[in-house]
């Protein structure tokens, strides 16, 4: 315990914005990773030494510092997919995973699906896991299907073989971002490969916090956020396999994603550049990159182990608010669930919850958590998460309970 | 932020005031705050003179959106439909009282917001935007 609490001290160090005070003086609890991560200095490092010693547009110019911008963009790239366990050109640079899962929609969704086709997707995805294949299916005349999830938010297996009979697709997500479940990935992979299925996994909650190995996964297409884990905003890929790129039709087209351009007609280029369009979003690639070695060093599995410490450590400490009316959603299992804890407090409505919360400095999230659906099913106007990251510390937990034990006071409880 | 949640406001809130609907209401709307789901509906039942003879409200949410909108459902009984409609932000922070955070502004509005729908008739602007 003391070994993984002075690692993790020593970590929280490298992040600038967590030695910060709040406008009332409260040192900053930050408790909202899974909505974004902070960043270490050697990521905000580069992002200045980027602008300040080679920032030049790329693969075009033939002058030093666009050499080195390049080198650099794409030694990003080949570092996030080895991270991944994905082949350099099968790592396509996006915006975030929204974009990237709109990607797979429109490049392979558009040109694979038609009538009657089945897309399977979860009760517990993201709305950028839902609604990208609610319009595909609108366009093309696919029709949607969801695998369940029981009121602890696990997913319900026992018809999955009949759910994905026939489907064409199935996306889903890894970990949730409403309540940390963690998918029984390979089960789902499994019975996807046998009905024929492409595979499409939202990795955005996953990636951060878990070893990911796209191949040992045997998934077709990963989406993944930088921001989520360390890398600035603005940045996040997509792995495709390699065939299934190929094959696809362009996303966005226009500049470098061309090999010879004639008015009539234009030949595109290889992978991964044919699906990327346009200037690509330099700087924060090369922060993405620097974003892996970081996590590389300190290691996933050390990070996966640290959570599910700080999640059996808020269990504890929050356990005595449970008689006075905290109810903690989720299987409740480090082992099930990645460092997402999401909750209410008595009849404190979640928006008042963070507000109060806001005041002694933690930062929680409160709302629907972009999981409309999942909250009606479940029957929660909203909810308040907490969620755990590599620097969360004991002390930040503390300081969570000592939150809801001021918000006790203020709504005399 | 806390010093908000006063006696009057935590009380709004666990006993509001004019909950639930009205069985033929003259108008009525209903929205939700983008920002976190609170959802409110207003019926305003309208007297031969044009005044607010009854207006129930009903909807889920947090303290400041419930409270407020109790607050306010209480404030515009007999008030002229016409002045419903012209009711500004100004009347909803008496109400409250100070506190209100630029985050949780539309929280606080949205019951009026509501209620300035149902007496035009369409859904009205934010009144912090007005």
């Amino acid at each position: 315990m003391y070994a993984l609490e002075s690692k993790a001290a020593r970590i929280a160090a490298d992040f600038p914005i967590l030695q910060s005070t709040t406008s009332r003086g409260k040192r900053l609890i930050y408790l909202d990773s899974a909505a974004t991560s902070q960043k270490p200095q050697i990521v905000i490092d580069e992002l200045v030494r980027y602008y300040s010693e080679y920032n030049a547009n790329i693969h075009r110019g033939v002058y030093e510092i666009a050499a080195r911008a390049t080198d650099a963009f794409e030694e990003a790239r080949a570092k996030v997919a080895a991270f991944i366990g994905a082949q350099t050109e099968e790592l396509i640079w996006t915006r975030n995973t929204t974009e990237a899962i709109n990607l797979v929609a429109y490049s392979w969704g558009m040109t694979n699906l038609k009538p009657g086709d089945a897309i399977v997707t979860t009760q517990i995805e993201h709305h950028s896991n839902l609604v990208p294949w609610q319009l595909l299916a609108a366009k093309t005349g696919a029709t949607l299907r969801f695998i369940p999830v029981d009121a602890r938010g696990v997913h319900v297996l026992d018809d999955l073989d009949e759910l994905v009979r026939g489907a064409k697709l199935v996306a889903f997500s890894h970990v949730s971002n409403t309540l940390g479940t963690i998918a029984p990935i390979e089960r789902i992979v499994a019975a996807a490969r046998k009905a024929g299925a492409t595979i499409l996994v939202d990795g955005a909650q996953a990636a951060p916090h878990l070893a990911v190995d796209v191949k040992a996964l045997d998934v077709d297409f990963y989406a993944i956020s930088g921001h989520k884990m360390l890398a600035p905003t603005g940045i996040g890929a997509l792995y495709g396999k390699r065939e299934l790129l190929e094959a696809m039709p362009p996303f966005l087209a226009g500049g470098d994603m061309i090999r010879k351009v004639e008015y009539e007609r234009t030949t595109y280029n290889d992978l991964p550049w044919k699906f990327e369009a346009g200037t690509s979003n330099v700087a924060d690639a090369i922060g993405f990159g620097v974003a892996v070695d970081y996590l590389s060093e300190v290691g996933m599995g050390w990070v996966r182990d640290h959570e599910k410490a700080m999640l059996a450590y808020a269990l504890e400490k929050l356990a005595p608010f449970e008689a006075r009316g905290l109810a903690i959603y989720g299987p409740k299992d480090p082992e099930l669930v990645s460092g997402v804890l999401s909750f209410n407090f008595a009849d404190i409505h979640a928006h008042d919850l963070a507000s109060i919360l806001d005041t002694e400095g933690v930062c929680i999230r409160a709302g629907h958590h972009c999981t409309m659906p999942l909250m009606e099913k479940m029957g929660w106007p909203a909810t308040a998460r907490a969620s755990f990251y590599l620097y969360t510390t004991h002390g930040d937990i503390d300081a969570l309970a000592t939150g809801l034990e001021r918000a006790a006071e203020v709504f005399r409880l | 932020m806390d010093d908000f949640y006063r006696d009057y406001i935590l009380d709004h809130y666990r006993n509001p005031r004019n909950f639930g609907t009205l069985e033929k209401p003259d108008a009525t709307a209903e929205d939700l705050n983008p920002l976190c789901g609170d959802q409110i509906r207003m019926d305003v039942a309208v007297a031969e003179d044009g005044t607010v003879s009854d207006v129930k409200f009903s909807g889920k949410g947090c303290a400041i959106s419930q409270a407020s909108a109790s607050m306010l459902t209480e404030s515009v009984k007999g008030m002229k439909l016409e002045d419903v409609a012209r009711l500004s932000k100004e009347t909803v922070l008496e109400n409250v009282g100070i506190g209100i955070s630029p985050t949780r502004m539309k929280c606080a509005m949205l019951g009026l917001r509501v209620l300035k729908s149902a007496a035009v008739g369409e859904i009205a602007g934010w009144p912090d935007e007005d």
